[in-house]
């Protein structure tokens, strides 16, 4: 494992949660606010699980502040590693962007069934993504 | 008081690229080309309002232009940075201080596509380092779902830059003057799912700038002015799906453009089917489908119709983007907004040459959109 992109992103638990704030209104923002903003907001562990709400792929390298494969000294575009991103709904929360991964973008649909994990982001850093509730796992719940 | 404003004067520099002449000086040559246009000379004008948002600022002008003393205010509102111009130079004039004011916009950008800080949009460094902090994935994300619930097709993505592009050839004032068939707009590298690379305009240069006068003012020097029935611009209301989101509420929220466009037409007095012709802002194909709607001109879905039938050409019941838009104009982002504005004055004058709207054209509708959600509408009329 390595280090967390952010330390607060999500939490330490044996199975972690993306941290999203409840508002005093009881609205749940994501990201959990910082400064003078988190004020009077709790931290709020989101959902496990949740549907997809838009998706997109990634074709191309982006511009800094990007930390991924490609932005490295001496690499570029060839060492670059498109990826899937979209729009998950935790439901009764908050809809997210997120990472998806071990998914095809052809499979991609609406409301798909997604849980949260950690993936390995670059040489140092994990990230947060949502990838596919495996077929028969779905079935059972 | 004088309600009645006008635009007597525009000006314009080609957009795309051009090396070697700063941004800031495309800015100069547009304004000189707008005070040559409405026959004044530089120490005519009484107050200016521009920008741009990687060019420099636009108060640096006046070391070109003359220092005249007259008040120049810097404006930075992204994308809507022109049509904020634009709102600020209306109201000088509508309060009675000034009879004629400034607008101008410009821009030069790097290649390739933009890239922000997350510090300047109050988000954490995460979103940036991850690579989701990117326009192009926002705009891709509206429209797949938009796609997914009102059935509009890849090919009717397609269409919308088949129609740019071949507007731009006709365009002396657009960078991209060739036409591109369909199956090469669809078959070109993907970018962002189900955008590819000729859906999506590309950061440009270019520059931009309109002369406005009071009624009094316009009558006394005989000028061929277009008249500002409204302009509008709004921010985003609560729970609104915006670019650079890394949560939405589960609320469904409103839409700035939907905002600006009802308060533009509730001033002008009109409704969307009064207008002659369109300029919505189509930083990518899907954003001028979703526009349609939002600024009221077809409900959503009905752009699958609209565009296999053509009724968004020259020509067409509505035409839309007639100068090829951002799709084929690139996008200065200073500049941009008031670039839509410009390209209504000339179809509205009956200037627009190869491009011209056909008939007497009277109401020119234009919106565009920017970071972090806010939209700016002005429609126009040739009485």
């Amino acid at each position: 494992m390595g280090q967390k992109i952010d330390p607060d992103l999500w939490s330490d638990d044996p199975q972690p949660h993306l941290m999203g704030g409840r508002l005093p209104s009881g609205e749940v923002v994501f990201p959990m606010p910082v400064g003078d903003a988190a004020k009077g907001v709790e931290p709020y562990k989101l959902s496990r699980r949740g549907k997809l709400w838009s998706w997109t792929s990634q074709g191309f390298l982006p511009k800094e502040p990007y930390e991924g494969p490609g932005s490295g000294p001496g690499e570029g575009p060839p060492d670059f590693q498109p990826f899937l991103l979209g729009y998950v709904e935790l439901p009764g929360e908050v809809i997210v962007e997120s990472r998806i991964v071990d998914a095809r973008l052809e499979d991609l649909h609406l409301g798909m069934e997604l849980e949260f994990c950690i993936v390995p982001f670059n040489m140092t850093h994990d990230t947060f993504a949502f990838r596919p509730v495996a077929a028969t796992e779905s079935k059972a719940a | 008081m004088s309600d009645n404003v006008y635009i007597i004067g525009a000006g314009i520099h080609p957009f795309g690229r051009t090396d070697g002449r700063s941004g800031r000086e495309q800015g100069v040559h547009a304004v000189r080309e707008a005070l040559s246009d409405a026959g004044l000379e530089w120490p005519d004008i009484e107050c200016a309002y521009g920008g741009s948002a990687a060019a420099g600022n636009a108060d640096i002008m006046v070391n070109e232009l003359g220092l005249t003393s007259l008040p120049f205010t810097n404006v930075a509102n992204g994308c809507a940075t022109g049509g904020s111009a634009l709102a600020a130079s209306q109201q000088a004039i509508a309060s009675g201080m000034y009879d004629l004011a400034l607008a101008v916009g410009f821009d030069k950008h790097p290649r390739g596509a933009f890239n922000a800080k997350p510090s300047d949009y109050g988000l954490p460094e995460w979103y940036g380092q991850t690579g989701m902090m990117l326009t192009t994935q926002f705009f891709a994300l509206k429209i797949q779902r938009y796609m997914q619930l009102h059935g509009i097709s890849r090919t009717t993505l397609g269409r919308v830059a088949e129609k740019a592009f071949r507007n731009g050839t006709l365009t002396p004032h657009a960078w991209r003057r060739s036409p591109v068939d369909l199956e090469t707009i669809l078959n070109s590298p993907m970018i962002n799912d189900p955008l590819t690379k000729y859906m999506f305009c590309s950061p440009a240069e270019g520059a931009v700038a309109l002369i406005l006068a009071s009624e009094k003012k316009m009558r006394e020097l005989g000028a061929d002015g277009v008249k500002i029935r409204a302009v509008s611009v709004k921010t985003r209301p609560p729970n609104s799906f915006e670019v650079f989101q890394a949560g939405i509420s589960i609320e469904e929220g409103g839409k700035p453009t939907v905002l600006a466009s009802k308060a533009a037409f509730e001033k002008a007095g009109i409704g969307p089917e009064d207008i002659s012709v369109a300029q919505l802002q189509d930083t990518e194909s899907g954003a001028e489908i979703m526009h349609m709607a939002e600024n009221g001109f077809c409900k959503d879905g009905d752009q699958e119709e609209w565009l296999a039938n053509g009724w968004t050409e020259i020509g067409g019941r509505l035409p839309v983007n007639t100068d090829g838009g951002c799709l084929a104009c690139g996008e200065p982002i200073g500049a941009s907004g008031l670039r839509q504005v410009y390209e209504n004055v000339t179809q509205l004058r009956g200037r627009a040459g190869d491009r011209q709207v056909p008939g007497t054209p009277r109401f020119g509708y234009s919106h565009v959109y920017g970071a972090p959600g806010l939209s700016g509408v002005a429609i126009l009329e040739r009485e």
